[in-house]
């Protein structure tokens, strides 16, 4: 095991942190002030990568791109959350379930309708497709080292919203206390739809970002969104804090472990043995982190309420 | 405050009749009828020579199984699992690897494989009891929607660990390339197979019937209804909880060794979040927390499935239509549509 | 005085920078009722929490007879004869008071692994829940759900679930709240008769019922247990009447 290749392996998993990070704030301010479980979060990641997709290859501009994936990643959410979302507010979380599922449903299938079932394909733009030098030598491309800069800004730009804005002190204000922020002449329903279409486009562009690393297609998002959960039950539900600590410790748990373990395995077994059981065990990784973390703080990392 | 939970969703299934009940009323009614459509269809199908429904029928009757037991859990339990599709997938797998080994007569684990359904049974059901045992004991300490997303979470572990572990095929799944066998039964006969789902289906009917009505079942109701009350009567809720989540993975996953046998094979697919999803909104679409509420949400299920899935490819999009307007309009389900709105005592 | 059933020595709790309960000693002795009033946020709700279980003390020790039962769970002391009502009544709405009082009595009989039999049928549940929905002049009301029963009854449910267990204390919280003059006056009734078999601890805000009930009085405030004695004593404790009508 070279040092390049852990370093190279620590910034990737800082990227999957990050990205992580961006669906997992989303999702847990959705649930702090709404109380709200919301399984279609990966649908509007989806949506940012595609309308991302779609608007770079017919403009061939990627910034142009991303600015159409974030902002139509919030209108869904905003449509969504008028059309839906707003009667789901104090229903059983099993309706929630069940609603925000069957929403899924649709997104995925009208994609699919619209798009077809072959996946689309998004370059990263040319200014960033370069790499630099690591220490170590080895090179790293530039636009994942850019998507981690992206990510600690919107992680900066989010502190700033919450803890000092208007804005952000009532978000405050309707996570400690739902019916006191009514009582202070909020208009609550329009707050709700505000923080739901933040939280789809975040989402949005973590799935533009990540668009250009992968294939976008239909179904991309849920497998993020189950990581997501993962984050946000080790973080505490409902806290941004432990949103931010929970996705970075899964990133690089999930990335270093997929390395490292095969490797670890290696020392005391055969070479084809090693790679099976240490794949499986790595795959598994992040799950045994969270039950570990919840066998000690069932509320999570930082819990808020539930 | 108190807030009355009247809501159809927490009907309570097992709640003291009102008063003595006739012997033929429109509950009744429907549920017979339903049983005997399950029961005489491919009885019908197979007399025509339609083996395709009569397989279509097996779907359902395993489907509906699954769903049983997933309804022991949400319904009766009020315990929200996203991750049944572990236990239907592991008794799938449980039967494709035993399977697999009695074929080419290696051994896993020390133990040689067999093709004896009872023995497929047994393992499927133990195992599951062992993975729900494990995955109920840390999930439970946790309520709402931690319990949804850490359920879910398990699965998905499950599910990774099967698409990466190579020698059962990983992400392709694994063949059975003959029908395993029951003595005096001939499996292969499409008929006969059915029968035996639906025996398997009636019994995870009789047994969620009985135990519902017994002193496990009148703590499971008022867990689901009112922890405190149940503590401060003398009993834990946590352990009638996690026996309640193991019973409930059991039946799952005995339907889902079914399933494997039915289809000639078991892939991650089985293992995914969206089976359990589409368990999840077979239970809603019959009707939470009703004995034949899965029944009728399986028929319903399948057969759009079937029906639209005819018409178009993109059916899943109408799904959702569907459970959406359910979800928001209708939260009775089908068997409270049609068989009226459980009485409460 | 009778022997003493429940103790409570030293109990404290602190929630952040505010100290709930202060080294709060009680007992409560056979064939007694012993109130414990103190003005609002005087951490009578805390302390009843920390009596039977459901909240565990920073410090502190309680004993069922000669038990103790500190380290025990909710289930566990009520198993051991720890019955209690809630403030807010805390009943299975939508099922049958007789349910409610049932899953008492299963929880005395052992566990309740027993998965065949149906309860509906079962002499054993049947006939002490019914004796206790007797005791308290609720038989009429067996088979309706919770939920159509008025204030008063539902008081009167809470307390039939605790009988059941047979108990060998009762915690009532407020038992008093909004029952009205007349509702009020049937429990105070009930409570007196009741006392003979089963010791009270009686949380109650309502200062007649107190005053006409309580064999000994506790006063709580601010965490602390200011003042204990009879009725009369406690009327004429100038530290009393300076906690309730202000410093």
């Amino acid at each position: 095991m070279s040092v390049t290749l852990l370093i190279e392996q620590l910034i990737n998993g800082l990227q999957l942190g990050t990205m992580l990070f961006l669906m997992a704030s989303g999702l847990t301010l959705v649930f702090g002030v709404m109380g709200l479980i919301n399984l279609a979060h990966g649908s509007f990641y989806m949506v940012g990568a595609y309308v991302t997709a779609l608007t770079t290859a017919s403009t061939g501009s990627f910034l142009l791109g991303l600015a159409a994936g974030v902002l139509a990643a919030a209108a869904a959410g905003a449509i969504v959350e008028l059309l839906v979302i707003r009667r789901l507010y104090g229903r059983q979380h099993l309706d929630q379930v069940l609603a925000t599922f069957a929403l899924i449903l649709i997104f995925s299938e009208g994609t699919r309708w619209l798009f077809g079932s072959s996946p689309l394909w998004l370059s990263p733009p040319e200014a960033l497709s370069g790499s630099v030098a690591l220490p170590g030598g080895a090179r790293y491309p530039v636009y994942r080292l850019v998507i981690i800069a992206v990510g600690v800004a919107v992680a900066a730009g989010l502190y700033l919203l919450i803890a000092h804005t208007r804005l952000g002190m009532r978000i405050r204000a309707g996570e400690s206390d739902r019916e006191m922020i009514g009582a202070l002449g909020v208009n609550i329903r329009r707050l709700y739809t505000l923080v739901f279409a933040l939280g789809a486009a975040l989402a949005g562009l973590a799935g533009s970002l990540v668009g250009a690393l992968q294939a976008v297609q239909v179904g991309m998002g849920e497998p993020v969104l189950i990581l997501a959960f993962v984050v946000i039950v080790i973080g505490g539900i409902g806290s941004i804090k432990g949103a931010l600590l929970g996705a970075l410790l899964v990133g690089l748990v999930d990335t270093l472990g997929r390395v490292l373990l095969p490797a670890l395995f290696g020392q005391f077994m055969a070479p084809s043995e090693a790679a099976g059981a240490g794949t499986a065990l790595a795959a598994m990784l992040i799950y045994i982190l969270m039950a570990v973390i919840l066998a000690f703080k069932p509320q999570g990392l930082f819990a808020a309420h539930d | 405050m108190t807030r009355p939970h009247l809501s159809p969703l927490h009907s309570p299934a097992a709640a003291t009749p009102a008063g003595p009940r006739r012997w033929l009323d429109r509950r009744r009614l429907v549920h017979g009828a339903l049983l005997a459509l399950m029961l005489l269809a491919p009885v019908a199908a197979d007399l025509l020579g339609e083996v395709y429904y009569v397989n279509l029928a097996s779907r359902i009757a395993l489907v509906a199984m699954a769903a049983v037991g997933l309804n022991l859990a949400i319904g009766f339990g009020g315990m929200i699992s996203f991750g049944h599709a572990a236990y239907f997938g592991l008794g799938g797998y449980v039967a494709g690897i035993s399977a697999y080994h009695a074929f080419d007569g290696s051994l896993v684990m020390g133990l040689p494989g067999s093709d004896d359904m009872r023995v497929i049974w047994l393992a499927a059901v133990l195992l599951c009891g062992l993975l729900a045992l494990a995955i109920g004991a840390i999930s439970l300490r946790t309520t709402g929607v931690y319990f949804i997303m850490i359920t879910l979470a398990f699965a998905q572990m499950v599910y990774y660990f099967a698409t990466s572990w190579p020698d059962y095929g990983g992400e392709d799944g694994l063949p059975i390339y003959l029908r395993n066998s029951l003595p005096g039964v001939d499996t292969q006969d499409a008929l006969s197979f059915f029968l035996i789902c639906f025996a398997g289906l009636m019994l995870s009917l009789a047994l969620t019937s009985r135990l519902m009505k017994s002193r496990f079942g009148a703590a499971l109701t008022m867990a689901r209804l009112n922890e405190t009350r149940l503590a401060t009567a003398g009993i834990s809720p946590f352990p009638i909880r996690l026996v309640a989540f193991v019973v409930s993975a059991m039946i799952t996953g005995l339907a889902g060794a079914l399933y494997a046998d039915l289809n000639g094979f078991v892939s991650p697919s089985m293992l995914s979040w969206q089976l359990s999803g589409e368990l999840m909104v077979i239970v809603i679409l019959g009707g939470v927390g009703r004995l034949y509420g899965p029944l009728a949400g399986a028929i319903l299920f399948v057969m759009m499935e079937t029906l639209l899935g005819g018409l178009t490819e993109y059916w899943t999009f109408f799904l959702g239509l569907v459970l959406l307007g359910v979800v928001l309009f209708a939260r009775q389900g089908v068997i409270g549509w049609l068989a009226g709105s459980e009485r409460h005592g | 005085m009778g022997e003493r059933v429940l103790s409570i020595s030293g109990m404290s709790k602190r929630f952040g920078a505010l100290q709930a309960t202060q080294d709060v000693s009680l007992d409560l002795h056979a064939g007694e009722i012993h109130a414990l009033i103190g003005p609002n946020g005087a951490g009578k709700s805390t302390l009843i929490a920390q009596i039977a279980g459901s909240l565990k003390p920073d410090a502190g020790e309680i004993r069922l007879g000669e038990r103790d039962i500190t380290a025990l769970g909710v289930a566990r002391r009520a198993r051991l004869g720890l019955g209690r009502s809630f403030q807010v009544s805390c009943l299975a709405e939508p099922l049958s008071v007789l349910r409610n009082v049932m899953i008492g009595a299963q929880a005395l009989q052992g566990h309740s692994f027993r998965f065949w039999r149906p309860v509906d049928s079962d002499p054993r549940l049947l006939a002490p829940a019914h004796a206790a929905l007797e005791r308290m002049h609720l038989a009429h009301r067996a088979d309706t759900p919770v939920a159509a029963l008025s204030h008063g009854e539902r008081r009167q449910v809470e307390v039939a679930c605790a009988l059941v267990l047979e108990p060998r204390a009762l915690l009532l919280d407020e038992p008093m709240a909004g029952l009205g003059p007349e509702g009020s006056a049937r429990l105070t009734e009930l409570l007196e008769t009741l006392k003979q078999e089963v010791p009270i601890l009686l949380i109650e805000h309502d200062m007649d019922a107190v005053f006409r009930l309580a064999d000994r009085i506790s006063v709580l405030v601010a965490g602390r247990v200011i003042a204990h004695g009879d009725g009369p004593t406690i009327r004429r404790d100038p530290r009393v009447r300076d906690a309730y009508l202000g410093d």
